[in-house]
């Protein structure tokens, strides 16, 4: 180990010695230096079944996440779209605490102090770490319509960006909508969560149109300047599958919402009112990353040390998924939070146990969207780390989307999810 | 013909890449290899309807991935995956997984 790590990792109060033991642990009578995990979705999910695995179950690890299950975005627009249920998006986090031997705890953080080392839960109790993994996914820019804030107005314009209840109840507008109706969804300016979920969406509701309801519309409007994932392959799938029933209109900024009146209002365009108004507020890193002064990029997204995912702002505190200032070329995810996750959960077992971080992450990012119920369009990059830039920089000459549309990527899809899921949770 | 032309490139570059794949130290291929893991299962044990990679015999891992890389095999997108791994990077991923229990 080199000396200027070495020194780091003995400052830190927390190295697991050659034969596991432990001096300057964050609490008197711990087995081990303690993890904590906040949030359980892609990243932290996998983060906290890394840590343990990689540990030889050496390192204590917690998981804080709220909800009962992991539900997950990936596929969450099928729901909507009506080929798969909830049930099949969903995942219990049994397979943590049982086989991994992680500790999940059902409950919200809402305070972290890094000097004191300890995460205050809503419940009032108060865990110590080491080291902390927030993986808090996106929460929304405040005040961005603020019609949204009006009484109500969230219980009708939905966004349905977050799995969970939200995703079926749009699916019960939709199945609501009378034939003939319009539903629009808006794509804020990117980055934000999933760069082609708001492209696959569309399809998915013109697929159920064109099923159901086939004098329906799909309005795409979209605050950028052109389509900002597969933008070929989704703009083909609209001209030759959905012709005349999904249009595509780009720049165009919503600056408001009137859900009493379900209308999109822009900086320069006509208002767009719609039976069924999907709204994509801007995003930024998850309200507790903000909080607590890790979102150095223009207050909204948490820049890190891609070796090992630590905030540059806030020792001791790394960061995974959405929430972070994505590296060129890095999309925002579950995929690539799964990776992060991964990395991260190495870094941190290393870190702990006094060992080198890998110099030379490499990781893929794979996304499926599904333009019908059967056919898919990919994108593939590989992303690795550039030393002299201290990034993560796509490997030239690699990645790329598909050909075309087709229905073994449609098998593959659903087999990439059932294998992703069982990696970041079972 | 064919597939044994491919093993015996592949062995070639298994001794050219064995050098520079022994200075990595096995916990850094092993986060390498996780990288795999999204879709092809953690350590390699891969859920239904994706190719396990866990147990399968590094040549064979090394040659599959080559064949990818040249076109020689045709994928879906592992054409594209593929041309992003050094050919010591494969080498090692491959051992890696070969030593997985399936």
């Amino acid at each position: 180990m080199k000396r200027r790590q070495w020194i780091q990792t003995a400052s830190a109060g927390s190295v697991l010695g050659a034969l596991g033991l432990v001096t300057g642990c964050a609490t008197p009578g711990g087995s081990g230096p303690k993890v904590v995990v906040v949030g359980g979705g892609y990243g932290g999910a996998t983060a906290a079944k890394y840590v343990r695995m990689w540990s030889d179950h050496g390192i204590d690890v917690t998981l804080v996440e709220p909800n009962a299950a992991f539900v997950s975005c990936p596929i969450s627009n099928l729901v909507v779209g009506g080929s798969k249920t909830m049930a099949d998006i969903t995942t219990p986090y049994d397979n943590l605490v049982r086989r991994h031997g992680v500790k999940w705890v059902q409950d919200r953080v809402t305070q972290i102090d890094p000097d004191k080392r300890t995460v205050t839960l809503a419940s009032g109790a108060t865990l110590p770490y080491d080291r902390l993994i927030l993986s808090p996914g996106v929460d929304f820019m405040p005040g961005s319509a603020p019609g949204m804030a009006k009484a109500g107005a969230a219980d009708t314009v939905l966004h349905a960006w977050k799995a969970g209840p939200q995703t079926l109840a749009l699916r019960q507008q939709l199945q609501a909508m009378p034939d003939g109706g319009v539903f629009a969804i808006n794509v804020p300016l990117a980055p934000y969560r999933c760069p082609p979920g708001p492209y696959e969406r569309a399809c998915q509701v013109a697929h159920y149109f064109s099923q159901a309801k086939p004098k329906s519309k799909v309005l795409i409007l979209d605050e950028n300047e052109d389509v900002t994932s597969k933008g070929p392959l989704f703009k083909k799938a609209w001209a030759d599958r959905y012709k005349g029933m999904i249009e595509y209109r780009p720049r165009h900024k919503v600056v408001d919402v009137d859900a009493a009146t379900n209308t999109f209002k822009f900086d320069f365009n006509d208002d767009v009112k719609a039976d069924v108004l999907n709204y994509l507020p801007p995003m930024r890193a998850g309200d507790i990353a903000v909080k607590t002064g890790l979102a150095t990029a223009n207050q909204r997204w948490c820049e890190v040390n891609f070796l090992t995912f630590e905030s540059v702002a806030v020792k001791n505190i790394h960061v995974l998924g959405d929430s972070i200032q994505i590296a060129p070329a890095m999309p925002k995810s579950g995929h690539m939070a799964n990776q992060h996750g991964k990395t991260c959960a190495a870094a941190v077992v290393a870190l702990l146990t006094g060992k080198e971080v890998n110099p030379m992450p490499i990781y893929n990012n794979t996304c499926y969207s599904f333009v019908s119920d059967q056919d898919v369009i990919h994108v593939a990059s590989v992303h690795r780390y550039d030393a002299d830039k201290k990034t993560m920089l796509t490997v030239p000459g690699s990645g790329g989307v598909s050909a075309a549309a087709n229905a073994l990527e449609g098998q593959y899809a659903l087999a990439w999810a059932r294998n992703i899921w069982a990696d970041s949770l079972a | 013909m064919k597939q044994t032309l491919m093993a015996t490139m592949a062995a070639g570059l298994m001794l050219a890449g064995a050098g520079a794949a022994a200075q990595t130290a096995p916990e850094h291929v092993r986060s390498w290899a996780a990288g795999c893991a999204n879709c092809h299962g953690t350590n390699g044990q891969a859920q239904p309807g994706m190719a396990a990679l866990a147990g399968t015999p590094a040549a064979a891992t090394v040659a599959k991935m080559q064949a990818f890389k040249s076109g020689a095999l045709p994928a879906t997108l592992m054409h594209q995956i593929s041309k992003g791994y050094s050919d010591e990077q494969i080498q090692a991923i491959a051992a890696y997984f070969a030593a997985q229990k399936n």
